[in-house]
């Protein structure tokens, strides 16, 4: 095609185009190197890599199910032995024992509800006020945050999720708790007192102390994931919004939480599991005492912190026992929250496709 | 109905690499405009300086005056929300939104711009799909499909109908059809050649034929500058530059 009209332009041709400038090899030549070339490989795969010296691919399948079994076989002898060792309190109370109010070991009396309640409000707490506060971070890491900035906070953030839960709760109980009595839970009980969420004696410790502990203990989680699931949304999608008009926080929700709130929701439901297995800290300021107050200022109980508690001064076959029934129950907890938070994802979704990168 | 664009000392800058040197160009209103140019060449720098989507890259910035019938791009009083309103923009790669229903996608611009009346919100969602000639396809499945679910052609024409919901004044079109197969191509180019009786087409191609089929103007840009701006058929018959020659008749680029 060396003078003839480019077939691309229905143009006149303007000028002779310039011969090609480099040698092209001719075809026999190709062909040639291509057979020297590909034989030398032949002969590499024949001769380095027999066979035998393989792994099958059945062995491979074999282990890789393997593995996928012991998930489950973890997760049902988990359960098997939290109901054999809790058959004693099981017998005594049966299901009572879950709504059961009281909790009185001298009396060998036993009921769970306490425990739950503190686990689920306190847990419940924590996200009220983390899940704001992480998608806040996140949103400023991803969106608005100059570079160098970026990894400085990011890597702040992640420290959090570091730091043993013991240092929380030693925090709380010297920084944390007497910040509370002495500022936070008085305004509180001035300002929104008449909800009834907050009064009663101020100590410091209680529910209010350990949503807040447990709110910083998530916060790294939810917006660790936070971050990772809008950095993933395409560009595009905020050139998107952009384009027709949107300010920097339209594009924002527009663009980008929504397009990452399945994302979104799967770290707050990472972050509540966190939370409602975490022991230490919570049993340091939440006060330790099985009972169920509609205010905040009260001391609770959670699960966790009753079987960390109690468990080594437990005595008696039926005491031991309920204590690992409350374990029970709390492994129950967990699976129906989690169910709970899988059917919300799906109610999201809603058949709608996820973002394709 | 589309207005005109003035284009006067428009340069832009990546970080400390000039894209764009010093560009003057006026585009006719109700006109189809073509932008060619081999890659790198700054023809998309220039159409997103036009509704200042240039400045929305970290570290990009431009300098100039552009004027959009009487509306100052570049003015001090100017808000960079409010030109992208006026001026609708499609992008190389289909972006719907995947979260939301067809309609919704249409619509977005819409409540954007704080429309809540339902009834005249169906009204433009189906005049913006018609213009776009998507309605025959997408009508009976407006809120069950998601914007992801179709195809790329569709996609494509879905996003100028998004575009034009909000009834913008220009629509500038960054390479709309080179992710498409030809059947798709040649709707889209269709398309463009109907939307000049309403607005005024910006469009920027590599494929040089598409420019030759849709487009009443031309100009060619290389290296950041502006080489040549004419009539189309006077730049693809007898440009008066040797570079662009050089361009259209396939010697580079």
């Amino acid at each position: 095609m060396s003078d003839s009209v480019d077939p691309m332009n229905p143009t006149e041709p303007l000028g002779q185009l310039p011969k090609p400038a480099t040698a092209i090899p001719s075809m026999a030549q190709v062909s040639k190197e291509r057979k020297t070339a590909a034989s030398t490989v032949l002969q590499k795969i024949r001769t380095s890599h027999p066979r035998a010296s393989r792994i099958p691919d059945s062995v491979f399948a074999v282990i890789i199910l393997l593995s996928a079994i012991s998930v489950f076989a973890i997760v049902v002898l988990v359960a098997w032995e939290l109901i054999d060792k809790s058959r004693l309190s099981l017998h005594q109370f049966g299901i009572g024992f879950f709504y059961g109010h009281d909790w009185d070991p001298v009396a060998g009396s036993f009921g769970a509800m306490p425990f739950i309640y503190g686990t689920l409000v306190s847990s419940f707490l924590a996200l009220l006020m983390a899940v704001p506060l992480s998608i806040g971070v996140a949103v400023y890491v991803t969106e608005m945050c100059p570079q160098r900035l970026r990894a400085i906070i990011s890597f702040l953030v992640e420290l959090l999720a570091a730091i043993p839960s013991v240092i929380y709760g030693l925090w709380g109980i010297f920084v944390l708790a007497p910040l509370l009595r002495e500022y936070v839970e008085p305004f509180l009980a001035r300002t929104l007192g008449w909800t009834g969420l907050f009064t009663g004696p101020m100590y410091g410790l209680g529910m209010l102390a350990a949503g807040i502990i447990m709110a910083i203990m998530v916060v790294p989680v939810i917006a660790s994931i936070t971050r990772e699931v809008m950095t993933a949304v395409p560009q595009n999608q905020r050139e998107a919004v952009l384009a027709l008009g949107a300010t920097r926080w339209e594009m924002i929700r527009m663009g980008v939480l929504r397009n990452a709130r399945i994302g979104i929701v799967g770290g707050v439901i990472l972050g509540l599991g966190r939370a409602l297995g975490e022991t230490m800290a919570v049993t340091m300021v939440i006060g330790n005492r099985p009972e169920i107050a509609k205010s905040l200022f009260a001391p609770g109980y959670t699960m966790a912190s009753v079987i960390a508690n109690e468990f080594t001064e437990a005595t008696g076959d039926l005491y031991l026992s309920a204590l690992v029934e409350i374990g029970l129950a709390l492994f129950i907890v967990t699976l129906i929250v989690n169910a709970l938070a899988r059917l919300l994802v799906w109610s999201i979704t809603g058949g709608t496709a996820r973002v394709r990168a | 109905m589309g207005v005109g664009i003035e284009v006067r000392g428009l340069n832009a800058w990546y970080g400390k690499n000039q894209s764009l040197n010093s560009i003057d160009m006026t585009v006719a209103a109700n006109h189809v405009t073509a932008v060619i140019g081999p890659s790198g060449c700054g023809k998309s720098t220039y159409v997103r300086c036009l509704n200042r989507m240039h400045e929305t890259i970290p570290e990009a910035r431009a300098e100039g005056s552009v004027k959009v019938g009487e509306m100052d791009v570049y003015g001090s009083g100017s808000d960079p929300v409010e030109v992208r309103r006026r001026i609708g923009m499609v992008f190389q790669k289909p972006n719907p939104f995947p979260t939301m229903s067809i309609y919704d996608n249409v619509a977005a611009g819409l409540k954007l711009n704080g429309f809540r009346n339902r009834k005249q919100m169906d009204e433009l969602v189906e005049r913006s799909l018609k213009l776009a000639a998507l309605w025959e396809e997408v009508k009976d499945s407006l809120h069950k499909k998601s914007g992801a679910s179709l195809s790329g052609g569709q996609q494509q024409r879905l996003c100028i109908a998004r575009a034009l919901a909000v009834e913008p004044e220009v629509l500038l079109m960054d390479e709309p059809a080179s992710a498409l197969d030809p059947i798709s191509t040649s709707k889209i180019e269709e398309l463009i050649f109907q939307l000049k009786q309403h607005y005024t087409v910006v469009i920027v191609t590599h494929n040089m034929q598409q420019a030759a089929r849709v487009a009443e103007f031309t100009g060619f840009f290389l290296m950041g500058s502006l080489i040549e701006y004419d009539k189309t058929e006077k730049i693809f018959t007898t440009p008066a530059d040797k570079r662009t020659e050089d361009y259209i008749t396939g010697r580079f680029g």
